[in-house]
């Protein structure tokens, strides 16, 4: 029976493939077909109309779409992104070096966030009805709404400005150790969590919540297992599941909170190159940023997808009746 | 548990327009509703009037008192080309009250529309939209939104439209799986068989049993656009200067925060985050109201 | 009858039962005193509302958020379970109640194999890892599962429903409980797994000796697997007694409107409607004066109305509330049918059938996975009679339902004719006339009707389609229509949530004439319904074939209400036809061995059951089915290898009844009890 799990994996890698091709084709449709004459968008609307065609036969946008698409393609595959119109050198290393930024700056985020907003959220569905998950769900749901560069306002003011606890910006000095690098970084991360916790926290509450009220726990109750058994062996299990996922297919939109937090605390992470590139109309830069992002998001939720499947027996034995 | 179902159902006899009102009258129970729509109302009277009756011309700049602090003239302070910021905080509802309805309003709409027609029909019309979908959800919405606006050109009823349409992907998530699990239920079988159009049974069969989920989604959004709207502003795609907008007057000033000119942004970081959150609170207890 | 100083296993002392609901105490159970010995079998019953889950649940301490016991006790071996602290309440669970529920696949936790669970109920009772392993599989063979060891690797959802029922009942068995609690156990199962299942319960009473509180609406199971009785009305106990005396000779006219509703043999549409209890049940919270049954009760008398009656003895362990118990036997009887035989005799089958249909076939999915839901279905119904479709679930009856309502397309070669036209498979193909002609009543109303739309709408815009009515003479074919199903223009502007559920699918039943239809597919039009609004449903679709000479196609798994409404029976399984005839013939026999266990499956209220043909084994998948006869994996007359290689032929006899079976029909059984008076 556990054959049904092959199959199952290759056509979730072809959809994952799939959708990574029509995101190169939203993407490149956004930043080639959209603006009509790419020139014409960096220069200017008084620009002079030869510098625009020259302009347009350097950058190659001259070419129809689909010979602009195909080349496009054709360099990706070989590692090539095109080259930057702002910064006139090849796109590729800008991305990895801003990438790396951004992983570390999401890295000290979900450190921080997940145990906290899951911790509430199992908290909240245990008390539910009490005061205190009124509290959790109320917060959690303000916090979210809140946008980053409202609530990194608040804290630059107080943790930076005020109390001057945290240096300000999320650059440090060339060298600095891992320590020093997460001095940095707390700052900025800050925002994210306070966006993210809520959300993570509501729907971990939500599958505790059903898992509580399933029958199956209800056996597990009246077999007399002691409440800790219950919980640990039967609710959390099939409450988390299914939340992981949930969060992982959320965490791509969630962090485009990134562009506003990197660029308000000057961090060089792939949201500031992008917006830096849309304020140069950098498109190369901007086509090759957005993909990366996009690509991003698509392997995590394929990881995600592969882990929840791995250990949910219904999905690994294939055929749920 | 069958015996405990059927209670929480209304008693037989108990009227629809009686939820009604028992869905209206719990909410005006509700404290949070209650401090939420009157954070909204407020500054919905401010969009509407504050221009006729702030202190200062919101656009009149003065470089003989730029970046005063509070004082009993200008209340809020002096922004870095001397303009009121108080006028400027109240008149700032304005914009972002426009463009934020209007983009849910795109957004709930479209999404409807999608969500009808994918979960209705199913099939490959459902994957292929579905998969655009996913697409465009494989992306942060503020990053769509950048490279939309990038590519036409930030203006009102762009913003407007691009925002609505970034939204049109999850309201039409929403809307889908209602339609599934509606599509699932017999009245659209006997409808079918009774010769009914596609178009019959997804607007008068299925349309009004969704109305709840649909409303709730729409509030939401509401806030999230707000969230979006303002975000975009501050980095420089929405609402354009000089018209007074919040997300936008923190751009501007946040660089001389370090300097100690607090005033600048603190009471525009306020008004934001006041209305997001009442906004919100709104949306939570109508959703919990008509869940009940 | 007990020993007065061994406390009874359970007691209920004046229990009542209240949940929260909008801040108001809905009372459901009110002082409902019962008791049960030690190895008894007690059967709960009551119809949806009555409160008899609630009772499981209260018993347990298990009640929901907003419940509570509001007054009275409940004693376990003596002890009052109220007033048990948490370590003292977790050793009762723990050793001295079980409890069984409905849907056993949800029982179960869904990520924990079979094994672990299981192991998990000896555990708590000290065994150490591998001696619970040992016990856990000791304990599923003593359920019957044959391959223990390797059941004990899988997780729940690899197991059919029968089997996953009866790993709940090994682990309710681990602890050996002193009581049982198995709450509405089999419901949802197939009739013959349903039987496997009463079964193996009463025979492991035996062994094991607890005292059982079995809590079902079907008053066949309780009869066949209990000692005594309590009927709930209302969250009140209206009658106890040995369940043999109290069935066969009620004290309350509450049991006997119930036991006379259901459609036993003997009983047909064109001799005698059946009996009905009229009237709703009261809304919960509702505070009654006097006795809770009173609306109902043909019996009731101003004494009724203004005194609530006690619980009086009645005879040798037997008691009633209600002050005429002793003229139950006079409740008037439904009046036979004036003009018996108006329908036409079963078998006349000359004329054009209403409805043909010629090597159905169905399949979902492709190459390995494809199933094939209906196989080489040929019928005919002719006009103005009754085709009872029976089959359990993968049997493609409702396959075959919504192909002819054209909502799915079955595989080319087939074909589907009306009235002798030929039926295109997309309803938009259909003609107009087509589409009047053919209808449907749903199973559940709740799913069927649009729940924002009030009855006018609901009706109205059928007649709008179907019978091209507008305005004026639109609101009076509403009215008419109305009529005829027995509701009146008060109910004209409610919306389905305000209806009772019989009301609900009346409504139903009343949208679907709304065009004059030829045929009517009634897909288990009574199945989500209780047995005494069954009745009144039954006789409402009788009368109305008898006045319009419509054809059904009636899609039941209950042979009872097959029997009352049908001229001809077809029996499917895995989407074959396995025996055709006229009703009669096919339930008195010879019957195909499948026909056979289904008949016997059916446990009746004398307690008696008509037979002990049991199958073993769960249904197929319709993905690997059988080869050679597909019943043969659970065919209790198999003959041998020619019955597992070679498919057998479907042979008629000269009434055309026939039976797919390599058997000869001499060699077939037949009932002993004739079906049919
Ligand atoms: S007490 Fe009266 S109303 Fe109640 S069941 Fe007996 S006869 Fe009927
Ligand atoms: S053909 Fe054989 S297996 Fe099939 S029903 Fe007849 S006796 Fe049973």
């Amino acid at each position: 029976m556990s054959g049904a799990l092959g199959p199952f994996l290759l056509k979730r890698l072809a959809l994952s493939l799939l959708t990574l091709w029509l995101l190169s084709v939203v993407v490149f449709f956004g930043c080639q077909v959209l603006p009509g004459d790419p020139a014409r968008a960096i220069l200017g609307p008084l620009a002079d109309p030869r510098a625009v065609a020259a302009l347009n036969e350097k950058l190659g946008s001259d070419r129809p779409p689909v010979e602009i698409y195909l080349s496009w393609m054709g360099g990706l595959i070989t590692g090539d992104m095109g080259q930057s119109y702002a910064y006139r050198s090849p796109v590729a290393p800008f991305i990895g070096s801003a990438l790396v930024n951004s992983l570390k700056l999401a890295a000290t985020v979900f450190a921080i966030v997940v145990p906290l907003g899951i911790g509430a959220g199992v908290l909240a569905a245990l008390r539910a009805g009490r005061p205190i998950d009124r509290l959790i769900s109320v917060a959690g749901l303000s916090l979210t709404v809140i946008p980053e560069f409202v609530s990194s306002i608040a804290l630059i003011l107080v943790f930076a400005v005020l109390l001057r606890w945290l240096p300000l910006s999320a650059s440090w000095p060339a060298g600095s150790g891992p320590l020093v690098q997460l001095q940095h970084l707390i700052l900025p991360a800050l925002p994210l969590v306070i966006v993210l916790f809520g959300y993570i926290a509501r729907m971990t509450r939500a599958g505790m919540v059903e898992a509580l009220s399933a029958d199956y726990t209800r056996t597990a109750i009246l077999k007399g297992l002691p409440w800790r058994t219950v919980l640990s062996r039967h609710v959390l299990r099939n409450a988390l599941l299914p939340t992981i996922t949930v969060i992982a297919a959320q965490m791509g939109y969630a962090l485009g909170g990134l562009v506003v937090v990197e660029s308000l605390f000057r961090y060089q992470g792939i949201g500031s190159l992008v917006l830096g590139a849309a304020r140069a109309k950098d498109f190369a830069m901007l086509q090759a940023g957005i993909l990366t992002v996009g690509a991003f998001f698509v392997v995590t939720t394929l990881l995600a997808d592969i882990v929840t499947t791995l250990l949910d027996p219904r999905l690994r034995t294939g055929g749920r009746r | 548990m069958s015996e405990a179902l059927p209670l929480t159902e209304p008693a037989p006899g108990l009227a629809r327009e009686a939820r009604t009102r028992g869905v209206v009258g719990r909410l005006l129970r509700t404290p949070s509703f209650l401090i939420g729509i009157t954070i909204l109302l407020f500054w919905a009277v401010c969009a509407v009037f504050a221009p006729s009756f702030v202190p200062y011309d919101p656009y009149a700049d003065d470089l003989l008192n730029t970046l005063q602090p509070p004082s009993a003239e200008h209340w809020f302070g002096t922004d870095q080309i001397g303009r009121d910021v108080f006028s400027r905080v109240l008149v700032g509802a304005r914009a972002i009250l426009t463009i934020a309805p209007l983009a849910t309003l795109v957004g709930t709409v479209a999404g409807t529309a999608i969500g009808l027609i994918t979960g209705y029909f199913g099939g490959w019309v459902d994957a292929i939209i579905g998969r655009l979908l996913e697409v465009m959800l494989s992306l942060p919405l503020i990053i769509v939104a950048l490279l939309v606006l990038v590519a036409l050109g930030p203006s009102t009823p762009t913003v407007v439209v691009v925002v609505g349409l970034v939204f049109a992907p999850l309201v039409a998530r929403t809307v889908r799986a209602a339609v599934l699990t509606e599509r699932h239920l017999d009245y659209v079988a006997a409808a079918a068989v009774r010769g009914e159009s596609a178009p019959y049974i997804m607007s008068v069969e299925i349309l009004p049993n969704i109305t709840p989920p649909i409303i709730v989604e729409g509030t939401v959004r509401l806030g999230y656009a707000i969230f979006t709207i303002a975000s975009l502003s501050f980095l420089g795609f929405g609402v354009q200067p000089p018209t007074p907008d919040w997300g936008l007057a923190i751009a501007e000033n946040y660089g001389v925060l370090i300097g100690g000119f607090w005033w600048t942004v603190v009471f525009d970081t306020a008004a934001t985050a006041s209305l997001i959150v009442g906004v919100n609170l709104a949306a939570e207890s109508l959703q919990r109201a008509l869940a009940e | 009858m007990t020993d007065p100083a061994v406390p009874p296993v359970l007691r209920l002392d004046d229990m009542s039962v209240s949940y929260r609901i909008r801040g108001r105490a809905v009372p459901v159970l009110s002082q409902v005193n019962l008791s049960i010995a030690k190895g008894e079998v007690y059967g709960l019953v009551g119809e949806s509302g009555s409160g008899k889950s609630t009772v499981a649940l209260a018993v347990q301490r298990v009640l929901p958020a907003n419940g509570r016991m509001s007054g009275g006790r409940a004693l376990i071996n003596g002890r009052d379970v109220g007033a048990l602290d948490r370590a003292a309440l977790l050793q009762m669970r723990a050793r001295e109640v079980a409890m069984v529920f409905q849907d056993p696949g949800r029982a179960l936790n869904p990520s924990i194999t079979i094994g672990r669970q299981v192991a998990e109920a000896f555990e708590i009772l000290g065994a150490s890892g591998h001696e619970a392993r040992r016990r856990a599989e000791e304990m599923l063979t003593r359920v019957r599962i044959s391959s223990p060891a390797r059941v004990m690797e899988r997780y729940p959802h690899q197991l059919s429903g029968g089997m996953q029922q009866r790993v709940v009942i090994a682990m309710a068995l681990a602890k050996d409980p002193s009581l049982l609690i198995l709450d509405e156990p089999t419901t949802g199962l197939d009739a013959t797994i349903e039987a496997e299942i009463l079964d193996l319960v009463d025979t492991l009473r035996r062994e094991f000796g607890a005292s059982i509180l079995f809590i079902s609406h079907n008053l066949g199971a309780i009869a066949g697997l209990c000692d005594r009785v309590g009927v709930l009305y209302a969250g009140r106990l209206v009658e106890e007694g040995p369940v043999r005396d109290l069935f066969a000779d009620p004290r309350h006219p509450y049991t006997a409107g119930l036991l006379r509703c259901l459609p036993r043999p003997g009983l047909r549409k064109d001799l005698a409607p059946l009996d009905t209890i009229p009237g709703f049940p009261p809304a919960p919270g509702s505070i009654p004066v006097g006795c809770v049954f009173a609306p109902r009760c043909a019996l009731a008398d101003e004494t009724c109305r203004t005194i609530d009656p006690p619980l009086v003895t009645t005879g040798a362990g037997r008691v009633s509330r209600c002050h005429h118990h002793d003229r139950v036997g006079d409740l008037p009887h439904a009046v036979p049918r004036a003009a018996a035989g108006t329908l036409a005799p079963a078998g006349a089958s000359t004329g054009t059938p209403v409805l043909e249909l010629t090597a159905l076939s169905k399949t979902y999915g492709s190459a390995p996975y494809a199933v094939q839901a209906l196989r080489d279905v040929s019928l005919r119904l002719m006009p103005g009679q009754t085709l009872g479709l029976v089959g359990e679930s993968g049997s493609g009856k409702s396959t075959l339902a919504h192909a002819l309502l054209g909502l799915i397309a079955p595989d080319a070669g087939g074909g589907m004719a009306l009235d002798g036209a030929a039926l295109a498979p997309e309803v938009r193909r259909r003609t107009a006339e087509q589409i009047k002609t053919l209808q449907i009543v749903f199973q559940n109303p709740d799913s069927a009707l649009n729940r924002s739309h009030s009855v006018r709408r609901l009706i109205g815009r059928a007649i709008t389609r179907l019978g091209g009515l507008k305005g004026a003479q639109r609101e009076a074919q509403v009215t008419r229509l109305l009529e005829s199903v027995r509701l009146t223009a008060r109910q004209l502007s409610a919306r389905p949530r305000q209806l009772s559920g019989g009301m609900k699918q009346r409504v139903a039943v009343a949208r679907a004439f709304a065009g004059n239809p030829r045929l009517v597919v009634c897909d288990e039009p009574t199945s989500a319904l209780d047995v005494s609004v069954q009745a009144a449903i039954l006789n409402l679709l009788a009368e109305l074939q008898a006045e319009r000479q419509v054809a059904y196609l009636l899609i039941s798994h209950d042979l009872g209400v097959v029997r009352y409404l049908s001229d001809w029976i077809a029996v499917l399984y895995l989407g074959r036809l396995l025996e055709v005839g006229p009703a009669a013939r096919v339930l008195d026999g010879p019957h195909h061995p499948y026909t056979e266990a289904l008949l016997s499956a059916a446990p009746s209220v004398s307690g008696e059951r008509t037979g002990r043909i049991r199958l073993t084994g769960a249904i197929p998948s319709g993905v690997s089915p059988p080869a050679g006869c597909l019943f043969h994996t659970r065919c209790p007359r198999r003959i041998g290898p020619i019955c597992d290689t070679e498919e057998p032929p479907f042979t008629a006899d000269a009434h055309g009844h026939a039976i797919r079976c390599h058997l000869p029909r001499a060699e077939l059984g037949r009932s002993l009890a004739p079906a049919t008076a």
